[in-house]
């Protein structure tokens, strides 16, 4: 008996879920104007999203590049044993706060330098009569993030083991030589974080509250119908549902349309703007994330049309 | 049935007594014609039957219920046990003259099957069965409030209320609604209804409350209209 009692209970709930579905089709295509006007104003608010979202990918890629050239070099004394520098290398992979160390030995170094110095004939000229390396071995060490040189550079010149081991080998250490540049850039890579989530708030709230006053004043023009589907007696639920529908649809097909508009957009700034958008090519960028940033797009365009559409229609059957 | 205890409305944007003290009895099966001046509280004695208005002052019962103490779904399941017919008919316009009729008896819960079965039958009942699927818009006055009286009686209510339901139409058509309504009297379902449309009343017959200012200034068992 209770088998039977549930197996209705679900039918019922299938018929109802079925019906709430056939409702949000058949009005989205017999409202087709109502429709057209709140897909395009979804889309609007799904492109800022999307362009707000390239944008903290060019931010984060320019951030990074910028990250990316500061270092900080421990140089040794010429006479520093190799073994000794392999262990103090050791150890600073070990800290949680570095990401790589590279081992730069006089050799490479003075490839370098003779590299950087190709046309300065003077300077190639004083290697040379010196007839040996002046140079000493390195150690260039890039940290996770650039706030967390200081700690390193500290560890390095502190009163650990491993610093006082090494006081005799270790010549100089160029952080504090960079720390006015470093602390710089590591307030603007902050600040441009900062920035970037205000900015990215604030469009999102205006375009969020545009989109929720389109679709009350759509559900306002039906406020009759739902006062008549009131009183013939249909639940909350089943009033709500169809207009709960609709505002998914909205979501679905405002998302394909925007990645639609994404498309030539992208393919161009990619051919014509990489430079200027700090090396990152936004189409590949588009093309690697197509599903991803496809999916943000749904659900949040999907997730704003029906919860609009639960908040508009709630009143209207509060009354 | 339907009992009305007391009960005064005030509207708080003119602070005037749209209902006053007025207690009022309707037993089954009865055919009720409240008659009255614009103004005079037909309206809001309507929607107060329908819990669309809360009594400022006094209680609505149906049967032995408050219907002003029902939960958001047992007012679904109430609004069910009663047909509702306006002036303005308000069909809902972006469904066909099935699909309006039909969404009486899915908010209901009734399946596929009995849909498919009753919609066309009470069509034919109403003389519409050749529109099933046109638009609100594509009907006449008479029709359109031939498809609202339809939708009113398609899940077998206890109560019919029609409110002014022949004061867009005319003569012939106003006639027809009324035969019809009889038609679901002699049925055995209730019908109360308003309007201020004397032959409408005189053809009628049966019992007359008559509205003045919020009060009821007659009650006629088998009554004209007396304006």
């Amino acid at each position: 008996m209770w088998g039977g009692t549930i197996i209705h209970i679900y039918d019922m709930l299938v018929t109802a879920l079925k019906r709430i579905l056939r409702g949000g089709f058949v009005s989205f295509y017999r409202n087709s104007v109502v429709s057209v006007a709140a897909i395009l104003v979804v889309t609007i608010t799904l492109f800022v999203i999307g362009s707000l979202l390239m944008s903290r990918a060019v931010l984060g890629y320019s951030l990074n590049q910028l990250k990316d050239k500061v270092d900080v070099n421990v140089y040794f004394n010429l006479n520093a044993p190799e073994d000794k520098i392999a262990a103090l290398k050791a150890s600073l992979e070990a800290l949680p706060e570095v990401a790589s160390v590279e081992y730069v030995s006089k050799a490479v170094a003075l490839d370098n330098f003779k590299k950087r110095h190709e046309s300065d004939y003077l300077t190639l000229q004083a290697i040379e009569e010196l007839g040996e390396n002046p140079l000493g071995d390195a150690l260039n060490i890039k940290a996770k993030e650039t706030s967390q040189y200081e700690s390193i550079a500290k560890f390095l010149g502190g009163d650990n083991a491993i610093a006082k081991d090494n006081k005799t080998i270790i010549d100089r250490v160029n952080y504090y030589q960079n720390k006015s540049v470093i602390d710089k850039l590591n307030s603007i890579i902050v600040s441009g974080k900062k920035l970037g989530v205000a900015v990215t708030l604030v469009l999102i709230v205006i375009s969020l509250i545009i989109t929720f006053n389109t679709i009350r004043l759509i559900i306002f023009i039906s406020r009759d119908e739902i006062s008549v589907m009131r009183l013939v007696g249909a639940s909350n639920i089943y009033i709500r549902g169809p207009f709960m529908v609709g505002g998914i649809l909205y979501g679905l097909i405002s998302s394909i349309i925007t990645m639609g508009i994404f498309y030539p957009v992208t393919l161009w700034l990619g051919r014509n703007a990489t430079n200027f958008l700090g090396g990152l090519n936004l189409f590949h960028y588009y093309a690697e994330n197509f599903f991803q940033i496809f999916l943000i797009m749904f659900v949040s365009g999907s997730i704003l049309g029906a919860i609009s559409a639960y908040l508009a229609v709630r009143k209207y059957l509060n009354t | 049935m339907i009992y009305f205890d007391r009960v005064t409305k005030i509207y708080p944007a003119d602070d005037s007594k749209a209902l006053d003290n007025i207690s009022l009895t309707i037993s089954k099966g009865e055919f009720v014609s409240i008659v009255g001046y614009s103004g005079a509280g037909k309206t809001t004695l309507i929607k107060m039957l329908l819990a669309e208005e809360k009594p400022t002052e006094g209680v609505v019962f149906f049967e032995s219920i408050d219907i002003n103490k029902l939960t958001n779904a047992e007012m679904s399941r109430y609004r069910r046990h009663i047909g509702v017919v306006f002036q303005d008919f308000r069909l809902l316009p972006d469904k066909t003259t099935y699909e309006n009729i039909a969404f009486a008896m899915e908010a209901a819960g009734k399946d596929d099957e009995e849909i498919a079965a009753d919609v066309p039958h009470v069509l034919e009942l109403v003389d519409l069965g050749n529109k099933m699927f046109n638009f609100p818009h594509q009907l006449s006055g008479g029709e359109k409030q031939r498809v609202a009286i339809a939708r009113a009686i398609i899940n077998q209510p206890d109560v019919i209320v029609a409110d002014e339901p022949t004061g867009n139409l005319d003569p012939i058509n106003a006639n027809e609604v009324i035969q019809i309504l009889k038609k679901i009297n002699d049925l055995g379902t209730t019908v109360i209804l308003t309007t201020h449309n004397k032959g409408v009343i005189d053809s009628i017959g049966k019992r007359v409350v008559t509205l003045d200012n919020g009060k009821i200034t007659r009650d006629d068992k088998k009554g004209a209209y007396a304006l």
